[in-house]
């Protein structure tokens, strides 16, 4: 996984509540795998009208929002299926930090594991921010993950981000190493699991 | 002494392998269940050259692309047809049970698990499918989990977990007959909203609840994602016990009464503290349906539609604009002048075989007035009800009786509602497009289902229960 320290770039504005994975990758697209591109699809339904053409008036349509590195939505986006194909499609797109004021579990769980940030601010914060954008779409954005700071145009904003995925995606861990480092531990509670808890086996018979 | 427990921290520590000073846990997995679209975390197996740690631990369906209609072994689009493939080769190299398309105990990957009686209490399972949440009904801790983390679970039998804040939700009462266990989940998401319980494991606990068949519990439980909700979980009691009783993979004889010793601990201890406590009256809950694009624009069925020129908030009158918009309906409706196009039974949520009893029930004797698609959850189900009869009420009313998947719920195996179609149904997300491009979905009770099939239109299925048995 790449790390993640900072990002600069525009940053799109998608001012609408509950965001759910189905709106950012819908279903019939979770056939494909990566390398068919899947970055092309993301939003699909909301960017393409039923002839494909663009909707003129979704805001990654816009020349401005369109090379978008981060995205400014409001509460609980990435709600819904955990199609881990959402996060495929933001990141395969060009996006690398989702800024909102909350996030469905699964979807922000699914982003650090492929180097997404998911940066928590207020609502209030992500109204004054997609405010901002909406008023001068040029502004650029850049997210620090170290100093945990988001500056747009003059004005800086701090997020929340949990200190473990903080941590996870400034080095750019990943998870399988990490328990591999664990392994005396798991035989051991699996042992003394199988002792205790004979019941939790699938019957062998079935 | 101990500091009082909640059902939640008892099967949190049952399965802690390791605690970072971070807070992160290492936890043991005990059933993990994997279907078509779990292919993503193959691949990143086959990068990397590793083996399934614990395929004895691991079950496959092939649930989510499998048709509905026509020759389920010759599946006409190829690309479906790869996606159950795929599935069959994963596993048969991984040496994986796979209930597939020619085992009878195929079915969605929700109602397999409880009726193969590999989902019990106490147990630790992952799905990589949010619905997950579902086996929670039988007391056990079952989470949803993205294709990164299948892998993880693949690999290693464990997952990383950051432990949930504890949230309790009390239904007090009794429902009232024609309510059913999801116009209880469907009342819950109107009053906590779709992000209500974000960030939370979720115990359900109260009378109406308790009240609740097994079936019952597997509906609320499924939809606990719906507000948010990491997992939803029921203390397991008597009738738990009786369901799982005799099903092929749960214990048998003496290991199964030692089991039930054990499970018969699993309850939140009575002075335990939860993070966040929320309250409904059972007995004030009516048959309820969505109105939007969103689960918790639901609304008892005697309602109408919201008016954004009537709320007072601009914010809200946007996104309720927004959503009768893609709805097509006006602003202040009455939902029962609703008229549907189709209906839908089936899904995860409540495609068992009391909800089809429920929806037949109603149609026994009427015909829909619109088509419609009745899906059974799991091979096994669809059997039982055909020997019931129920197919040939469903059939008698107008309603195509399918095989069994996911079907029209997600639409990936070709099950779809066209663009501006409205459709009743049973399922679990009404969001823009999630039957189909330009799909609108209203979502309801099995029983209120058949009762929409029956007027054509949104409908109270109380008056339609008058003199028929439950």
């Amino acid at each position: 996984m790449e790390k993640f320290t900072k990002v600069s770039g525009a940053a799109c504005p998608i001012d609408q509540a509950n965001v759910n994975t189905d709106q950012i990758i819908p279903a019939r697209f979770l056939k494909w795998t990566r390398q068919m591109g899947i970055g092309k699809v993301l939003f699909h339904d909301l960017r393409f009208d039923a002839e494909g053409r663009e909707r003129a008036d979704f805001p990654l349509n816009r020349p401005a929002w369109r090379d978008a590195k981060v995205v400014v939505a409001a509460r609980n986006f990435g709600c819904g299926s955990s199609r881990e194909s959402a996060v495929y499609a933001l990141y395969d797109y060009g996006v690398r930090c989702v800024i909102a004021p909350s996030f469905g579990d699964i979807f922000a769980g699914n982003a650090v594991q492929n180097g997404l940030l998911t940066a928590t601010v207020t609502d209030a914060e992500a109204a004054e921010i997609m405010d901002a954008l909406a008023r001068a779409p040029d502004v650029p954005i850049t997210v620090d993950l170290e100093a945990q700071t988001i500056v747009c145009g003059n004005k800086i904003f701090r997020f929340a981000v949990d200190p473990v995925r903080r941590m996870r995606l400034l080095n750019g861990w990943d998870d399988i190493a990490l328990t591999e480092s664990f392994r005396d531990r798991v035989a051991a509670f699996k042992d003394a699991d199988r002792a205790q808890r004979p019941w939790a086996m699938p019957r062998e018979s079935a | 002494m101990t500091e009082p427990q909640t059902l939640i921290d008892k099967l949190w520590s049952a399965h802690e392998i390791v605690r970072r000073d971070d807070g992160e846990s290492l936890l043991w997995v005990d059933r993990h269940y994997v279907h078509e679209g779990s292919f993503h975390a193959f691949g990143k197996l086959a990068e990397r050259g590793a083996a399934v740690a614990e395929p004895g631990l691991t079950f496959a369906v092939a649930d989510h692309y499998v048709p509905t209609r026509g020759p389920r072994q010759a599946i006409a689009n190829p690309e479906i047809a790869r996606m159950v493939r795929q599935v069959e080769e994963n596993t048969a190299k991984h040496g994986i049970t796979l209930f597939g398309l020619d085992d009878p105990r195929q079915g969605i990957v929700h109602v397999v698990g409880p009726e193969q009686g590999l989902t019990l209490p106490g147990l630790l399972i992952v799905c990589g499918d949010s619905h997950t949440s579902t086996h929670g009904a039988l007391g056990a801790y079952a989470f949803g989990i993205g294709a990164s983390e299948v892998a993880h679970v693949l690999m290693t039998q464990t997952i990383w977990q950051k432990k949930p804040r504890r949230m309790r939700i009390t239904v007090s009462g009794r429902t009232a007959p024609g309510v059913a266990a999801k116009d209880m989940a469907l009342a819950i998401i109107a009053r906590i909203g779709t992000d209500g319980a974000t960030g939370c494991a979720v115990e359900y606990a109260g009378p109406a609840v308790r009240a609740l068949t097994i079936e019952g519990r597997l509906t609320l439980c499924n939809l606990s994602i719906e507000a948010g909700a990491r997992c939803g979980v029921i203390a397991p009691d008597e009738a738990t016990f009786t369901y799982i009783k005799g099903r092929p993979y749960a214990p048998l004889g003496a290991d199964f009464d030692r089991a039930v010793a054990a499970w018969s601990q699993l309850a939140s201890d009575a002075d335990a503290a939860f993070d966040r406590e929320v309250s409904l009256d059972g007995g004030e809950i009516a048959p309820i349906v969505t109105w939007g694009t969103s689960p918790e624009d639901a609304l008892p069925i005697d309602a109408s539609v919201p008016d954004p020129a009537r709320e007072g908030d601009a914010e809200r009158a946007r996104r309720v604009r927004d959503a009768l918009d893609y709805m097509g309906i006006a602003p202040g409706k009455r939902l029962t002048d609703i008229a549907v196009d189709r209906v839908f039974i089936g899904s995860c949520t409540n495609a068992r075989i009391e909800d089809l009893r429920a929806a037949a029930a109603v149609l026994a004797g009427r015909r829909s007035k619109v088509p419609g698609l009745v899906s059974a959850g799991s091979s096994l189900v669809k059997q039982q009800a055909e020997q019931e009869g129920l197919d040939r009420i469903f059939r008698a009313a107008g309603l195509e009786w399918g095989e069994s998947g996911c079907s029209m719920c997600v639409g990936i195996n070709g099950d779809l509602v066209a663009p501006g179609e409205r459709c009743a149904s049973t399922t679990n997300r009404n969001f823009r497009g999630r039957q189909g491009p330009g799909a609108r979905t209203h979502l309801m009770s099995p029983a209120m289902v058949a009762a929409a099939a029956v007027h054509g239109r949104l409908a109270d299925v109380r008056p339609l229960l008058a003199g028929r048995s439950l």
